[in-house]
């Protein structure tokens, strides 16, 4: 699955602010780390802010808050504003009226289904323990321990 | 709160708290999994409950969690197993859940296991939530069904 670009930002620029909740972070510094030009990145936290998934910090400096609860906002609530998720189910199909056509529509939404299960069901929180976990250097658990056995 | 071995007292809540929660009553489905997995291959298989107790004269349940080393099937090594896992709904969020997890991953790393798997409805949201909060990621395996007419 790829995302666009802005969906990518959008995800990006909300494990930033969810990071420092309560703090204002500006476009410029979160572009900055992504290598993207702060008029993209604009655009992208228009969007959101249009959303409610975040807010423009007024006064000095500027900036972008996380206006959400980051153990209840999950990807899909991100990627459904930037991609349409509803391909198969909203757009027609070449053969539709078809039994291939059929068929080929109830593969694609088993593809639809599992996707969107897998982006609503991963919290901004849950990202950030992924994304702590990547920066510790490895995705596998703590290392193996023995540890007293449980009383009886 | 501690998470202990569940005991043959303990049933009567597990059911209670099980009926509860899923609205079905299965009373003999209940003894059979405490006579399989309280009793029997205490190495590989883990029945454990987590009770509050704020009160020491009356500790009560808050949920519980079972699971079990599986070998060899569908070609994997061997795994830990988690197959129920159940907090009562209103001491739900204040870690009961993750220090079930936790309890049983522990008693499946000292028995030299170093996965742990469970399966969730893909329309589950809560325990879907819940897992992938405690760091699971789908595996390698996809769960295929057909109807038999």
């Amino acid at each position: 699955m790829r995302l666009q670009i802005s969906t990518q930002l959008a995800i990006f620029a909300l494990l930033e602010l969810a990071a420092r909740e309560g703090q204002q972070v500006s476009v410029a510094e979160i572009g900055e780390k992504y290598g993207v030009s702060s008029h993209h990145l604009a655009k992208v936290m228009h969007v959101m802010g249009r959303a409610g998934l975040v807010r423009s910090a007024r006064g000095a400096g500027g900036g972008y808050q996380f206006a959400g609860n980051a153990r209840r906002m999950t990807l899909l609530d991100v990627v459904q504003r930037f991609e349409d998720l509803n391909a198969v189910e909203q757009h027609t199909g070449v053969a539709d009226a078809t039994a291939e056509g059929q068929a080929l529509r109830q593969v694609l939404s088993e593809i639809d289904d599992i996707a969107r299960a897998t982006l609503g069901s991963i919290t901004i929180a849950t990202m950030r323990k992924l994304v702590d976990r990547h920066s510790a250097g490895n995705g596998r658990p703590g290392p193996k321990s023995v540890a007293p056995r449980l009383p009886d | 709160m501690r998470v202990r071995r569940v005991r043959a007292g303990d049933m009567p809540d597990v059911i209670a708290l099980d009926t509860r929660v899923t609205k079905l009553a299965k009373a003999d489905y209940w003894d059979d999994v405490f006579r399989r997995f309280g009793n029997q291959r205490s190495h590989e298989r883990f029945f454990l409950v987590a009770e509050d107790r704020s009160d020491r004269t009356k500790p009560h349940l808050l949920g519980f969690i079972i699971g079990e080393v599986r070998a060899w099937e569908f070609g994997s090594t061997p795994c830990g197993w988690v197959f129920a896992l159940s907090v009562e709904p209103e001491m739900r969020l204040r870690g009961t859940g993750s220090a079930l997890i936790e309890a049983i991953s522990r008693e499946f790393r000292n028995v030299g296991i170093g996965k742990m798997r469970t399966m969730v409805a893909r329309d589950a949201r809560l325990p879907m939530l819940f897992f992938r909060s405690e760091g699971m990621m789908a595996g390698p395996y996809i769960q295929l069904e057909r109807d038999l007419d």
